[in-house]
């Protein structure tokens, strides 16, 4: 299912540098941050934005751009663990830090326990939401791995969702919380 | 009922084939594509409620380094387009008739370079008076929109002729049914009448992956990648308006991130076309959430309404006129007007119906669907005022509907399709769960609403299913997968009637170059008709699959059976693959199975519709803070009258979805307009219901009774839900004598109405 475009056109890509001639005369600064746990290093303008250099120069699209405003949590990533907003967090912020992405969640292609659950509660209907839904919840499960639904309430409101109606996800929470009980 | 009861993947709980997928980041949106060469492009957008544009100089943006090109209406030929009225020009020509409305768009190299032009361009407005409200734009000596315009049907107007409106009246509706006027004025055959005057605001739809559009042009043919959910009815607007045949013209569309019909028909895919024919190369324009709540909106309203019942609580008659506020260009709004015309008179018994639906041009952003439009509009005034003649009557609100509530088979309204659910039996249910008739404790209220919505849209839907000679199967379908599930319900289908697993079925998505036509994604249509459509193309590789057998053993066809990826005879059995190589002598060829779906001839027209009737219910149980106005909802539920549940949990998630829209339309949302500018165009402003507004009890209840038309009995649901609620919210507000007839239910109305309760 990981067909992008309905039937593969060869002319679908990802990019990995913003195409066409270089914008000369902007200020550039070089910056290394972890992403996914892998090094990278990227030239980036001062005022870019976390969101857009993953999703324009890393290709990893996971983390959607929605509101702009820091209300939605589509563009949620873990920077040392910790929920942000990509869509307001300078990139320069996160150099030399830890990002975490959706495509670093799963391991070996095994799934996290939080994936699996979003699976089996039908978490998710567009998807547009998952990947910051999900991360969210994993900052939640690492600080308190036996959360309340009222803790569970409280750690996803920043993150909306117009298609489930949330009460699924509350479940998909508690189910992986349980998982990973048992999973030791 | 045999093939019901026979059914092994249907009526499963099958996992989403599209969640893993989602739930790792590699499902592809629209913005996460990227074209070789592709430029970004951003709109200019008129500041201004009603202008003439009397310059636009774009040679300082155009000498930008990075700029490739700018898009004005000089650059274009001034056809017009809408699916309904083509009353709309890609970019503003010598006019602007709303805030937000395209007057040019750059293509640059990156998005910051496309943002700076924007700044370096030049436009000198001709301020006009604007009628940006109702009042304004019905008002006698009111600026008009669009009579200097001559305007023809589009290529959907599908509403019968299209006839000349006076001043800003786009489209008009009316359901004339016996005398109305003469019960309301013979007062003693009607003692109770309960009228009022009811206003709905405008809603912002929240898809949240605002509207995206990729276009390349390659010689004389266009491809388009958009977050659309009618691809072939883009594909025909597009084709219409740059004279293009239709083959030129390919949509593709990935998965959407939500869609709730503000991404029905064709929305930014013309202007992104334009923009890349001028730039010559590929363009993406990526609307923000402030500019999809000018690209599309639910239309707010305004109506009046009568009721008149006997003394003792038999419904007599109804009259309603409502004007509801298409904005600046129709896009959907007649379609919106006749549907909500027809959720004017409730699923009861009348002798007499009057309704009157108008819409209205005004200087604001275009309105077309949203989820349940019409319904949404109409059902919680009338089912409020079934409510207060209970009360007038002495009567409980229950026993009310179950007294005057259509049974199946009677007539909705003059013409069309008769009532096809059991709408007593699903009204029980929701009072059931909420225990009707149990004390409430102090400012608790409890509420219910009952109501049609007139569903299914034209049905035309074609679909094929290719079974390859690896056993596997690709079903070529045209429906969005917009996050309803459709992908994973069609699997469902195939599935059964090929006995296959699940894992064996790929549905790719959606391209008009490849996929056959449907009709569109909305209206609850997909399951019912598209579904239809990719059953009996399943059931003709079934056919083809009985007929190798049989010739293979030697047997009539009904003498073998599908199970498990292979045919059998007693215990004798051969795999597809090996049928495969009996049939085409080697390994490789495929059985190809066509579905098609189409109106009896003679009743295209909507009159002679709707397809089903989506039966829209709400129970709500709330406590009210006098203190503060503040609603607490303690309990929601809907009831899902699916006819059968092919995926029943996805089912309950799609209604619970309604459900939750359905508490922020009554409670939270509303687009706040002043002069024609949008105050609230940010989510800080305008809110959306979030994991904290979740009441405690909350769910969905599915009636299956197999008297859907779709494959197995089913029908469409997922939209009705989200009318239920508004009602079922205002009438416990009423049950704690709370009468408000204004949208949303916020702190301040409701204390307000407090204020002056028992006056």
């Amino acid at each position: 299912m990981s067909d992008m475009t309905g039937t593969s056109d060869p002319q679908v890509l990802l990019s990995g540098e913003p195409s066409g001639e270089p914008l000369e005369e902007r200020p550039r600064l070089p910056i290394t941050l972890t992403v996914n746990g892998r090094p990278v290093e990227a030239v980036i303008e001062p005022r870019e934005m976390l969101l857009d250099v993953l999703r324009e120069r890393l290709g990893l699209t996971g983390a959607k751009r929605s509101c702009d405003v820091q209300v939605c949590g589509a563009c949620t990533v873990l920077l040392d663990g910790l929920p942000v907003s990509a869509c307001c967090t300078l990139a320069y912020e996160a150099r030399g830090r830890e990002v975490l992405t959706i495509e670093g969640l799963a391991c070996d292609g095994r799934l996290h326990p939080l994936q699996e659950a979003f699976i089996d509660c039908t978490a998710l209907q567009c998807g547009f939401c998952t990947s910051g839904m999900i991360l969210t919840a994993k900052s939640l499960l690492d600080e308190t791995p036996h959360p309340n639904r009222e803790q569970i309430r409280a750690a996803l409101q920043g993150n909306l969702c117009r298609c489930t109606g949330y009460w699924n996800i509350i479940e998909a929470v508690e189910q992986a919380a349980q998982a990973e009980v048992q999973g030791g | 009922m045999d093939e019901q009861a026979a059914l092994n993947v249907v009526g499963q709980n099958v996992r989403r084939v599209d969640a893993r997928a989602k739930v790792t980041g590699e499902a592809r949106f629209a913005g996460d594509l990227s074209v070789a060469g592709m430029l970004h492009g951003k709109v200019l957008r008129s500041p201004l409620p009603h202008a003439r544009i009397l310059s636009i100089d774009a040679t300082q943006a155009e000498a930008l380094p990075g700029v490739v090109a700018v898009l004005t209406g000089r650059d274009l030929s001034g056809r017009l387009y809408g699916h309904a009225i083509k009353d709309r020009p890609i970019v503003a020509l010598d006019r602007v008739r709303f805030v937000g409305e395209p007057v040019a768009a750059v293509a640059a190299e990156d998005a910051a370079t496309a943002d700076a032009a924007l700044a370096l361009i030049a436009v000198e407005y001709d301020e006009l008076p604007a009628a940006t409200t109702l009042d304004a734009a019905l008002a006698e000596d009111a600026p008009l929109l669009h009579k200097d315009t001559p305007l023809s049907a589009g290529l959907f107007h599908g509403l019968g002729e299209m006839k000349a409106q006076p001043g800003n009246i786009c489209y008009h509706h009316s359901i004339v049914q016996g005398d109305a006027a003469s019960i309301f004025e013979g007062a003693p055959s009607a003692p109770i009448v309960v009228e009022g005057e009811y206003t709905f605001p405008a809603i912002y739809q929240y898809a949240m992956e605002p509207h995206t559009v990729v276009a390349q042009w390659e010689g004389d043919g266009v491809t388009v990648w958009a977050s659309c959910q009618h691809p072939f009815l883009v594909r025909a607007e597009l084709a219409d308006l740059f004279e293009l045949p239709v083959s030129r013209v390919r949509v593709v569309v990935p998965y959407l991130g939500g869609g709730f019909g503000s991404k029905s028909y064709t929305k930014m895919e013309p202007l992104t076309v334009a923009l890349a024919r001028k730039a010559g190369r590929p363009v993406r324009i990526a609307n923000s959430v402030g500019e999809a709540m000018v690209t599309t909106r639910r239309h707010n309203m305004r109506c009046r309404m009568r009721t008149a019942a006997t003394a003792d609580g038999q419904l007599l008659a109804r009259e309603a006129r409502l004007w509801m506020d298409t904005g600046a260009y129709a896009d959907n709004g007649p379609r919106v007007v006749a549907t909500a015309a027809d959720a004017a008179p409730g699923p009861y018994r009348w002798q007499a119906l009057a309704v009157d639906a108008w819409g209205v041009y005004t200087n604001t952003p275009p309105a077309g669907s949203y989820r349940a439009f019409g319904a949404t509009h109409l059902q919680w005034i009338g089912e409020s005022q079934v409510d207060e003649v209970a009360r007038r009557a002495g009567i409980d609100r229950l026993e009310i509907r179950e007294r005057n509530l259509l049974r199946p088979g009677e007539q909705v309204r003059p013409g069309g399709k008769p009532l096809d659910a059991d709408l007593v039996g699903d009204v029980r249910k929701i009072a059931a769960h909420l225990d009707w008739h149990a004390p409430k404790p102090p400012d608790v209220g409890r509420g219910l609403g009952v109501g049609l919505l007139a569903a299914g849209a034209q049905p035309v839907s074609t679909a094929l299913v290719r079974l390859e000679a690896d056993g596997t199967a690709t079903l070529l379908v045209s429906t969005t997968e917009v996050g309803q599930g459709a992908r994973t319900v069609f699997s469902q289908i195939v599935a059964e009637e090929l006995a296959l697993p699940i894992e064996c079925i790929r549905v790719p998505g959606g391209d008009t170059q490849v996929t056959p036509y449907d009709r569109s994604t909305g209206a609850s249509r997909s399951t019912t008709l598209a579904g239809l459509a990719v059953q009996r193309a399943a059931r003709e590789v079934r056919a083809q699959l009985l007929a190798i057998a049989a010739d293979c053993f030697g047997l009539p066809p009904a003498a073998i059976a599908l199970r498990d990826g292979a045919v059998w005879h007693e215990d004798e059995s051969r795999s597809y693959p090996d049928l495969f190589k009996y049939h085409f002598g080697m390994v490789g060829g495929e059985l190809i199975g066509r579905g098609e779906v189409r109106p009896e001839r003679g009743k295209e027209s909507y009159a002679a519709g709707p397809v089903f009737w989506e039966v829209c219910t709400g129970g709500a149980e709330i406590r009210v803070d006098r203190a503060t106005g503040r609603i607490q909802v303690l309990k929601l539920v809907s009831v899902a009258d699916v006819g059968k549940a092919i995926n029943p949990h996805l089912v309950e998630a799609q209604e619970m979805g309604a459900v939750m829209q359905g508490l922020g339309n009554a409670i939270h949302e509303e687009m706040v307009f002043e002069n024609g500018q949008i105050l609230n165009p940010t989510l800080l402003d305008y809110h959306i219901p979030t994991i904290a507004d979740l009441p405690d009890s909350f769910c969905s209840l599915l009636v299956e009774n197999g008297d859907g038309p779709g494959p197995y009995g089913a029908k469409g649901v997922g939209e009705g839900a989200l009318a239920g609620v508004p009602a079922a919210i205002v009438n416990a507000l009423a049950d704690l004598g709370i009468i408000v007839h204004e949208l949303p239910l916020t702190p301040e109305r409701i204390w307000r109405a407090l204020q002056t309760e028992g006056d």
